[in-house]
């Protein structure tokens, strides 16, 4: 059927037309891999000083924008800390 | 209860939470359950906190009662922890409550974090001892010596007071993050899932529990699908479902082995090959299984639809209720803004009759399985003066916009309702917003 008769594939055209080197195997490996890993890294300096013996003189892969993505090779540095967690309080549904 | 879906008057009974446009994140509220017979409803938030609401029926006698659920008890479920090999933080997040049925005065409810499972027992103290001999009332020690005469202690009567105390705690058994939580009708074990392994425990014992199901492949680049929801049939003790990301569900008999790896039953609806796209796997992922509670069906949610399955037949769900078929033309920007991997549940009415699931929007959408009906309705303080009856709404999916209809590029994606409930007897259900709860209540009851 044409794309455009098909609503899904005419936006997979459109995902693959904003992102060429999307993956072939968009439920596969990648995506749960990720999944499973989810929740927020911290700064490890056993981590970090391995990866920075490991790479030399090269530069450290750089925290993406979206913080909360774990991606590759990107080791936490202490300048993407998180904030914070603020205390705890009561729930406003009780109140 | 109340007859076809299309005859039900939903009135907005109460709303409870923060009016605040501003979402405090740990107000997120994360998972909703109704006891066994309905009179508790409880719910758990980001910030691992469970309050617990109790109902209260006005008028009991009048053919039109009003119901009003209000708070019994508050506490803090779980709080942040942090794995230090892994240096990674463990949300306190409630993923899920269950109840357990009761046995006795306490209730018992099942919550569970991304790691680690807790009993709580919530029990009311309405009488304290009073007329000590060796003690005053404010609990201060009397002399011995100016004790001239002893008295019996009696119990008398006090405000009420609702005590809520973690009995047990389910730790260190998973690791990857917890699902699912199910209560088997033994009364005695349990079930928790993560996305590559379902353990089975017994309420009394903590330190340790066997593993029933593992799907985690030696190596872990051929990992192809994870666990997303698992259940244990209500009748059944030695029945259980899991549902994946690929859209399956297997259902395995605790007879057959002690691992369930190889399933005696899998239900998986056949796809046309020459329909698949980039986005088929993952809106087929199913994000939430229930069975009825007769234990003949059970419902799953995948992104777009609810099925409803007869256990007795694999091949193909006897019944699909398309919820917002009208995204399947936004699947692109869906992808791009994750809600595409957004997790819906769904429920069943009490007598199995009508089945409900959210939606964007701050929709949700109920379906009449008896009469082949089905509505729209949004969760809202405006226009829902008590007594009056919420109306319907509707998405135009394109073309021409009729008055009263919302168009779907309109639709507000971060209202998500992820979370319902029905009462399990009464014509009452719950919804959860993001950090509201909003209590409906059918006028005809």
């Amino acid at each position: 059927a044409f794309p455009r008769l098909n609503p899904e594939k005419a936006e997979e055209a459109k995902l693959k037309a904003r992102y060429p080197n999307l993956g072939h195997k968009p439920g596969g490996s990648d995506l749960l891999r990720k999944r499973l890993q989810k929740g927020q890294k911290y700064f490890d300096s056993g981590d970090y000083n391995m990866a920075k013996a490991k790479i030399k003189n090269k530069q450290l892969p750089t925290a993406a924008p979206e913080k909360t993505e774990i991606t590759g090779d990107h080791i936490p540095t202490p300048q993407d800390l998180p904030q914070r967690k603020p205390s705890l309080v009561a729930s406003k549904l009780a109140g | 209860m109340a007859g076809a879906g299309g005859d039900m008057q939903w009135c907005l009974s109460q709303a409870k939470g923060s009016l605040d446009d501003d979402v405090t994140e740990a107000d997120i509220i994360s998972t909703l359950e109704f006891n066994h017979t309905g009179e508790l409803l409880a719910t758990g938030d980001k910030g691992g906190r469970i309050v617990i609401f109790q109902q209260e029926i006005e008028n009991k006698r009048q053919p039109q009662y009003r119901s009003e659920y209000n708070v019994y008890s508050t506490f803090q479920s779980h709080e942040p922890e942090f794995d230090y090999l892994k240096s990674l933080e463990i949300e306190e997040k409630i993923n899920k409550i269950r109840w357990i049925p009761q046995k006795n005065a306490a209730h018992f409810l099942l919550s569970t974090n991304d790691k680690t499972i807790k009993l709580w027992k919530i029990s009311e103290r309405d009488k304290r001892p009073e007329g000590y001999n060796l003690k005053e009332e404010d609990g201060r020690y009397r002399d011995p010596s100016t004790v001239t005469s002893l008295r019996v202690p009696v119990f008398r009567p006090m405000d009420l007071m609702v005590e809520a105390s973690p009995r047990k705690v389910f730790a260190n058994a998973h690791t990857y993050h917890i699902n699912s939580v199910s209560v088997n009708s033994d009364n005695e074990t349990y079930l928790s899932a993560d996305d590559l392994r379902i353990n089975l425990w017994h309420l009394e014992i903590t330190d340790r529990s066997f593993n029933i199901v593992d799907i985690k492949p030696a190596n872990m680049e051929e990992l192809t699908e994870v666990i997303t929801a698992a259940e244990f049939h209500p009748h059944q003790c030695n029945t259980f479902v899991y549902s994946s990301s690929k859209g399956t569900i297997r259902m395995c008999d605790m007879r057959a082995s002690a691992l369930c790896d190889k399933h005696s039953k899998m239900f998986e609806e056949p796809e046309d090959p020459s329909n698949r796209s980039f986005f088929s796997e993952i809106i087929s992922s199913i994000s939430d299984v229930k069975f009825s509670h007769s234990g003949r069906y059970m419902m799953t949610r995948d992104y777009l639809s609810v099925k409803i399955w007869d256990l007795n037949m694999e091949s193909k769900p006897v019944e699909t209720y398309q919820v917002h078929e009208y995204l399947r033309s936004k699947l692109c920007s869906l992808y791009e803004n994750d809600c595409i991997f957004d997790k819906f549940e769904c429920c069943w009415n009490g007598n199995d009759s009508m089945v409900m699931t959210g939606s964007y929007n701050n929709f949700f959408r109920m379906f009449d399985r008896d009469h082949r009906w089905d509505v729209t309705l949004e969760a809202s303080r405006e226009n829902s003066k008590p007594f009056q009856v919420i109306k319907p709404r509707k998405v135009c999916a394109g073309g021409k916009r009729k008055k009263d209809e919302i168009s779907v590029d309109s639709l507000d994606f971060n209202k998500k309702i992820l979370h319902t409930a029905w009462h399990p007897q009464d014509s009452i259900i719950v919804v959860a917003t993001t950090n509201n709860l909003y209590i409906f209540q059918d006028k005809m009851n």
